[in-house]
């Protein structure tokens, strides 16, 4: 039982005569590494499971929506689903177009600065190509419930209806704009559209 | 092993018993985790709920296992698998209500249970590790009742998981392409409905088994604390018993088979009449089928979930360039956690609230006053006044924990007794 044995000797015990431990200290190390790849590597199929499947993202195909019955005033009814989501179609008149201009104090994003909530198109007041006919996805920005569409008391200051979320009373304006000091940090998203005809909109 | 050859030649029970000892300690385990492990004799009724959260698991289990035998989880049969067996299969009717009703019945033994640990200082060394092990097996409970209120995909499953999920889209930069990845779809659908059932009957039970398991066995090994928050196990007599100590077995175990007749008594009244507790324990908008497109009215968790739930809305206000929703969840993900670390919060010379001073009782008297007003607050609708009360709530809820370094150390105790009282 000299110096010598090292194999029986604890790794860092022997420092003048440590040739065996740290070779075993390396393998350690080098098996410990290549391990921690093949868990990493066999995790990676696992993980990739979960991902949306091609099914899924088949599924994201467009939709084509006939507004011609659509009055003033009114939002499309029964609710369209674009990649399942609630897509909402309100026809606005001319006192909610003017009042979208005006009425901006109460809003947190009145200009629509956040880029990812609207394609280029949407980019002004009323947020839309068309201004009459607001598109927007009906799906809350907070947590992704479905607003309700208010006619006109949801908005003391404009009386000009909106969009008002159950779950969590976020408010959104009738050009989806959110209002400040609510839980919703961003406007309602518009969807990429184009118009067929007047009467028809191709959705995504 | 000559002691056990011998024991083998003896006939009927005891030759059994040794014939089964030499090959497994089953003697040896009854007596180190019954007959031999020694409780303190001055137990009071918080100390049944540990017992009745682990005969609840077990009716969730054997229940569970038999919702199983007839639930489809896909999106278009869920809804009326669940129907089909409240109205067609034999007794299916008790069996989902034995389910259902447990979920909330779990809750209130294992809430029961924690506010113990908080009252007697349970969580004090050496019982850090099973205080630890007690708040991994809360987390997952949450997850498997999380996971498990999707599968009847009424529409407040629906949009209920919903929500929850959405809270993963709040984390920068990375939450939508989670959230998508959570979902496996760019909405709640059929994928995570299927893959919500395999985490609720497969995954999670077999997680919560092993920490019980792991809780059991800190527990006795460390021994079991008492209202008066002193170690028996200082003072043991000549045979190393502690003298304040008595055998579970057959103590404990008569105990609380008393606690489960009372327990029964009360659970039965529910399943039978009250089952949806007014819409508490069963939500009324679940009812109905699923509807991606149209959100419930009013929108509520079931009740376990809106303390945490109410500070979750609570937060209103960007804070640092991050938005309010983010911050939601930061307080809700804390909410959640952080009793974990009262062991080392907790900075008193003592360790029950018999002994502790007045300024930790009243902690620990408008902590619960302020949990449960946010309980109560987590099902109403987010009005102005609420969420203010909502945010009150929340600071108190925090300040238990943040300030009990502080008021642990500042108070005058009492002296803790030599013996157990009582």
């Amino acid at each position: 039982m000299s110096t010598g044995d090292t194999v029986h000797d604890a790794p860092a015990g022997d420092s003048a005569n440590n040739d065996g431990s740290s070779r075993r200290y390396f393998l350690i190390q080098a098996t410990s590494v290549v391990a921690a790849a093949g868990a990493v590597g066999a995790a990676w199929p696992f993980i990739s499971y979960w991902s949306p499947s091609e099914k899924a993202k088949a599924l994201g195909a467009p939709v084509k929506i006939d507004i011609s019955k659509l009055g003033p005033g009114e939002m499309l009814s029964p609710i369209v689903a674009w990649r399942g989501k609630p897509v909402f179609v309100v026809h606005r008149d001319a006192d909610t177009l003017a009042s979208l201009e005006t009425d901006i104090d109460m809003l947190a994003d009145p200009n629509s600065e956040i880029t990812e909530q609207q394609p280029d198109f949407a980019v002004n007041a009323w947020r839309s190509e068309r201004p009459e006919y607001g598109i927007f996805l009906g799906i809350c920005t907070h947590l992704g419930c479905s607003p309700k569409y208010i006619v006109t008391e949801n908005f003391e200051a404009s009386g000009q209806g909106g969009f008002f979320c159950p779950c969590h009373g976020s408010k959104f304006d009738m050009a989806g704009r959110v209002v400040k000091g609510v839980p919703a940090p961003s406007n309602l998203e518009v969807p990429p559209y184009r118009f067929e005809s007047d009467t028809v909109v191709v959705i995504g | 092993m000559q002691q056990t050859n011998s024991d083998t030649k003896q006939n009927g029970w005891a030759g059994a018993m040794g014939w089964l000892d030499a090959r497994f300690p089953a003697t040896e385990t009854f007596e180190y985790h019954m007959s031999k492990y020694y409780a303190p004799k001055n137990f009071n009724f918080f100390y049944y709920f540990g017992w009745l959260a682990t005969f609840v698991l077990v009716n969730q289990l054997v229940t569970g296992i038999w919702l199983t035998m007839n639930y489809v989880p896909s999106g278009d049969a869920a809804f009326a698998s669940v129907e089909y067996i409240m109205r067609d299969v034999e007794f299916g009717w008790l069996i989902r209500y034995l389910h259902s009703t447990g979920a909330s019945a779990f809750f209130i033994v294992v809430f029961l249970h924690m506010y113990r640990a908080l009252r007697y200082g349970s969580y004090r060394g050496p019982r850090e590790l099973l205080w630890l092990i007690g708040m991994a097996i809360f987390i997952a409970l949450m997850a498997e009742g999380f996971f498990g209120y999707l599968l009847p995909w009424g529409n407040m499953s629906y949009w209920g998981a919903q929500v929850i999920v959405s809270l993963v889209g709040a984390i920068p930069y990375v939450g939508p392409d989670l959230m998508e990845w959570v979902r496996g779809d760019f909405l709640m659908s059929e994928v995570a409905l299927n893959r919500f059932f395999a985490l609720h009957v497969g995954a999670l039970p077999i997680v919560l088994l092993g920490l019980v398991f792991v809780h059991f066995v800190a527990l006795h090994h460390v021994g079991s604390n008492n209202p008066d928050g002193i170690e028996i196990k200082k003072n043991k007599d000549e045979n190393g018993v502690p003298v304040d100590g008595i055998p579970f077995h057959p103590y404990y175990t008569v105990h609380d088979i008393h606690a489960t007749v009372v327990f029964l008594f009360l659970f039965c009244a529910v399943v039978f009449f009250a089952p949806e507790m007014g819409g508490y324990f069963i939500e009324k908008p679940n009812f109905e089928v699923a509807n991606p497109l149209k959100t419930p009215e009013h929108i509520a968790p079931v009740w376990y979930y809106t303390p945490y739930y109410a500070m979750l809305r609570a937060a209103t206000f960007p804070l640092f360039g991050l938005d309010a929703k983010f911050w939601g969840m930061v307080v809700m993900a804390a909410a959640v956690i952080i009793p974990a670390i009262l062991p080392w919060l907790d900075r008193s010379p003592v360790k029950s609230m018999r002994y502790k001073g007045n300024l930790s009782r009243w902690a620990l008297r408008i902590f619960v006053v302020s949990f449960l007003i946010l309980g109560v607050l987590g099902v109403l609708p987010p009005t102005k006044e609420y969420t203010i009360l909502a945010q009150f709530c929340t600071m108190l809820y925090f300040a238990y924990f943040v300030l009990m370094p502080w008021y642990t150390r500042v108070e005058k105790t009492l002296p803790e007794p030599e013996r157990v009282t009582e």
